[in-house]
């Protein structure tokens, strides 16, 4: 009778979502956790869900992972479904990332830049070996503090070229007041300008643009990249309300910014120089950030001139999959039932088999009579 | 040995105008004109990068030219710019009246469907609908081409490059177009193998009564397939006119360089 | 069930989940779709809070269009009881507050995944269809770019070559659901994963046909009265699926079935894939080889608590 249990029901669902509560919670003896736990004490799972959400509420996120029991992209999605419900304002200014209270800032591509190297919290030098010690409560004492503070306008890698020309101009979208491209509110349509490019990478899944940059890196590609600059730190975000006519300030949010720098060898219309790509991520993720980099710049090749026979260069194939929420959804849809269509499939197959046989068994008797004559 | 054959029709078929086609500062093709009739086979030479391709691609359609006009005498249009009309008639014009031979079979075939249905794809484009029918002229074409009929359901990776080259041919040729575009045809085959694929060429060509642009450096194909010779050097037509009179008294210096180099070999 | 209700005095959501903007833009999207019967209109499709893949098209579909008065019909594989159809029925009867049936006939909106009812549809109602791929020439040509061009200048060429090669192939086209349409000898469509068997149900049908694709964030539409043709070749005219079997519980022979199997001797039977429709004729009486098997009992809707 077992295999009748498809034609399930409404009870069999309701005792199935009781079970995954239960699985959720685990052991009773253990004590619950808490959201703000979550929030405070896996902050770099909460920021990617924040991001890849597009939801910037470390609570919500939190509280998102709390009910994915872990699970990272699932936290997305829910995250997601709520996002969708919110009503909208508006879209921000342009936030600055040149006026970003720096809390980590490096730069690869010389040894001293203006504003200096910062390491901040980074797991860059740990040596990865499991502390024991972390197993037990104990009190972590506070970092120390430098002997000067940090600037507080720290200049963006850019401006250290500013004198040579031999980095490309930022690409400066023009200011038509149009509203930026908006990927929830907006199929995805070809060829995607910068606005959606960006959007579509920065709400991507972190593992698949970590592929793709990875893939470029070793060749399939070509994009020869190197850090220009990361910075992470808070920065503020402005609003124009429309009664008001000027900007206020709403917050401050914590995002990681990544400068790529690729090489060049310039075409008829432009000289030699390096060319950028670009990564914005909310929270600290440099993972992401620097892998989003590489995929944009691999996504401009048009733009330089460059041919396009890479995976990571056709942007169909890269925006069109890079969406973890979309990946997901329609590869799991395949445990919804199918019989239908296997029914129609597996006539299909009956009927080619029989045909096959029978043709056989044909060409059979016909060798068997030609042998015997 | 020359094939100039008298042309019966002298009617104009495609006449181009001061074509100019440029990327960024460079020039690729400029102040190009030439026309061609029905029935008739010209030949583009020079050498690579002299802007021959660009121009079959220009008046293939293909690419817009930055100045000049294409006429094409379209069944549906009559004699008319076909930059100037909308895409979609642009791409019906392409599907009903012309082919596209191109150097690699692989940029002209579909590698994913068998050689029979690349042979009949067109007659499909073009809204065929009878499978037995369609099926037969396949058959008819795979014989023409000289290709093995007992192979017409296998996919064009199976089959050699001088057979995916005759492949290309048959599905260029099906529909029964007025003009068939070709860039370097024999380019990538063995000598052998080139000789027979131009003889057969020459022989549907002629049978068909179809005009013809070929691409090529090479100055024997040239002189074996066309009866009139476009010679172009960077991006400029230098000389033109009847092949025989082209190859045996070219009167440009380049001309000149370029059949006594292959006379040398 | 105990779902709290989306009533208007402890609504949490909307009326019918989505904000009234969004249901504006997808109706107007969907006015598009039935101006252009076939045709693809690119929406604004929003995160649901069920996952892509599962029927957020449908969902957002049906949301922008139901209404208190409406009788909503949810079926999956053409059973109102397969999980996901209970799950989406339960949604839209707790947002929007709706009466749910059974019952083919009394549905003003029917929202399906892979079927269309063996009951003629009636003029007034609504089918809804999930989509999973809207873009039927997507597995001959996975670029948006050029499939989109292939519509603009009505270049179907590609889809014929592949019945070719099925013909070439098999001997005959093959492809039993999700079987490419010409609608109003216009556009090329995707009738959706249906068993081609249900292909001719929308030919001149009376009732209006809705298919939202939430993931590639597409809306089409068959209107009322369209022709729309199943392709095939000259020599090789389209065909349906038909059994040898009869419906083990109520004796039809000319439904689409569903193969269920008994045992792992290879036993198996066949039974109506729409389960509403095979209830009512066992309620009229029809009664086929294995009336009263347990599955028999387990397709009787569920009492009403």
């Amino acid at each position: 009778m077992a295999y009748v249990s498809v034609k399930g029901g409404e009870r069999a669902i309701s005792n199935a979502h009781a079970w995954l509560d239960e699985a959720r919670r685990g052991d009773t003896n253990v004590p619950e956790l808490g959201v703000a736990q979550i929030r405070e004490q896996l902050s770099l799972a909460v920021d990617r869900v924040m991001m890849e959400g597009s939801c910037y509420d470390p609570d919500l996120a939190a509280l998102a992972i709390k009910q994915a029991r872990g699970d990272v992209t699932e936290a997305i999605f829910l995250l997601r479904a709520y996002r969708t419900t919110l009503s909208r304002f508006g879209a921000s200014e342009p936030i600055n990332t040149t006026k970003m209270s720096v809390a980590r800032r490096v730069s690869a591509a010389f040894k001293d830049i203006p504003g200096g190297q910062i390491l901040g919290p980074t797991f860059d030098y740990t040596h990865r070996l499991i502390d024991f010690g972390l197993s037990d409560d104990k009190t972590v004492p506070a970092a120390p503090l430098g002997d000067t503070p940090v600037a507080e306008h720290i200049p963006a890698i850019a401006s250290v070229f500013a004198h040579e020309a031999l980095l490309e101009p930022a690409p400066t979208d023009a200011d038509d007041g149009a509203e930026p491209y908006d990927l929830t509110r907006q199929p995805m349509a070809f060829p995607a300008g910068r606005d959606q490019r960006l959007q579509a990478l920065a709400r991507g899944d972190e593992g698949f643009l970590l592929s793709l940059a990875y893939a470029s890196q070793r060749g399939w590609g070509n994009t020869h990249p190197l850090c220009g600059e990361i910075r992470m730190g808070e920065v503020a975000v402005e609003f124009t309300p429309e009664e008001l006519g000027f900007p206020i300030e709403v917050g401050e949010i914590t995002v990681t910014e990544c400068q790529m720098i690729s090489n060049f060898e310039g075409s008829a219309e432009s000289p030699p120089q390096f060319t950028r790509g670009y990564g914005l991520t909310f929270g600290h993720n440099e993972r992401k950030a620097m892998s989003m980099a590489i995929v944009d710049r691999a996504l401009r090749h048009a733009e330089v001139g460059e041919a396009g026979v890479h995976a990571v260069q056709d942007e169909e194939f890269v925006l069109y999959h890079s969406d973890n929420v979309e990946a997901s959804g329609f590869v799991q849809h395949l445990k919804l039932p199918h019989y239908v269509d296997f029914q129609a499939e597996l006539q299909f197959v009956r009927r080619l088999k029989k045909e096959w046989e029978e043709a056989r068994a044909n060409s059979d008797t016909s060798e068997f009579a030609e042998a015997a004559e | 040995m020359s094939m100039i054959t008298p042309i019966e029709r002298d009617e104009q078929l495609l006449v181009v105008e001061g074509l100019d086609k440029s990327f960024g500062p460079i020039g690729a093709c400029r102040d190009v004109s030439f026309e061609l009739r029905r029935g008739e086979i010209l030949g583009i030479v020079g050498e690579s990068g002299s802007g021959k391709t660009t121009l079959l691609r220009c008046i293939s359609g293909q690419l817009e030219p930055t100045g000049g006009q294409v006429l094409f005498n379209s069944r549906r249009h009559g004699m008319h710019d076909i930059f100037a009309l909308s895409e979609q008639d642009r791409r019906r014009i392409a599907r009903e009246e012309w082919g596209y031979v191109h150097q690699n079979p692989r940029d002209g075939l579909r590698m994913r469907v068998s050689g029979g249905a690349n042979v009949a794809e067109p007659l499909m484009m073009n809204g065929r609908r009878h499978y037995g029918e369609m099926r037969e002229q396949s058959l008819n074409w795979f014989e023409r081409v000289e290709l093995d009929l007992g192979r017409i359901d296998n996919k064009p990776r199976t089959f050699s490059g001088g057979m995916q080259q005759r492949l290309q041919i048959a599905r260029n040729l099906i529909h029964n177009p007025s003009l068939v575009f070709m860039d370097e045809p024999t380019g990538g085959l063995d000598v052998s193998v080139q000789a027979r694929l131009l003889d057969l060429m020459r022989v549907l060509v002629r049978e068909m009564g179809l005009a013809a642009i070929i691409v090529t450096h090479d100055i024997g194909v040239a002189r074996l397939l066309a009866d009139r010779l476009l010679v172009m050097k960077s991006g400029f037509v230098v000389e033109q006119g009847l092949t025989d009179q082209v190859l045996d008294d070219p009167q440009h210096g380049y001309t000149q360089l370029l059949v006594s180099s292959v006379l040398q070999i | 069930m105990n779902a709290p209700s989306n009533l208007p005095a402890n609504r949490v959501y909307n009326y019918a989940y989505l904000d009234e903007q969004t249901k504006r833009m997808i109706r107007r999207s969907i006015l598009k779709a039935i101006a252009i019967p076939g045709y693809q209109v690119p929406f604004g499709s929003r995160e649901m809070p069920v996952p892509y893949g599962w029927g957020t098209g449908g969902i957002q579909v049906t949301a922008s269009i139901i209404g208190p008065d409406d009788v909503y019909k949810c079926i999956d594989q053409g059973a109102d009881d397969t999980t996901n159809a209970v799950s989406i029925r339960r949604f839209f009867a707790r947002v929007a507050d709706v009466a749910t049936t059974e019952q083919t006939e009394e549905a003003t909106i029917i929202q399906t995944r892979h079927r269309i009812p063996e009951a003629p549809l009636q003029e007034g109602q609504i089918m809804v269809y999930q989509v999973p791929q809207p873009e039927p020439l997507r597995g001959l040509e996975p670029r948006e770019t050029e499939t989109r061009a292939m519509h603009a200048y009505e270049e179907y060429g590609l889809q014929y070559l592949s019945l070719y090669e099925s013909v070439a192939a098999y001997g005959r086209i093959a492809g039993g659901a999700g079987y490419p349409v010409l609608v109003d000898e216009r556009y090329l469509m995707s009738p959706s994963p249906i068993p081609k068997f249900d292909n001719p149900k929308l030919h001149q049908s009376e009732a209006l046909h809705l298919f939202g694709a939430g993931r590639e964030k597409r809306i089409y539409a068959v209107p009322p009265h369209t022709d729309v043709r199943s392709l095939d070749f000259e020599d090789y005219p389209f065909e349906i699926q038909s059994w040898d079997e009869v419906c083990a519980l109520c004796n039809c022979d000319s439904s689409y079935k569903d193969e269920v199997i008994l045992d792992d001797d290879g036993n198996r039977m066949f039974v109506c894939s729409d389960s509403a429709y095979c209830g009512e004729r066992r309620k009229q009486g029809h009664s086929g080889p294995l009336a009263g098997h347990a599955l028999d009992q387990l397709d009787q809707p569920e009492d009403a608590e």
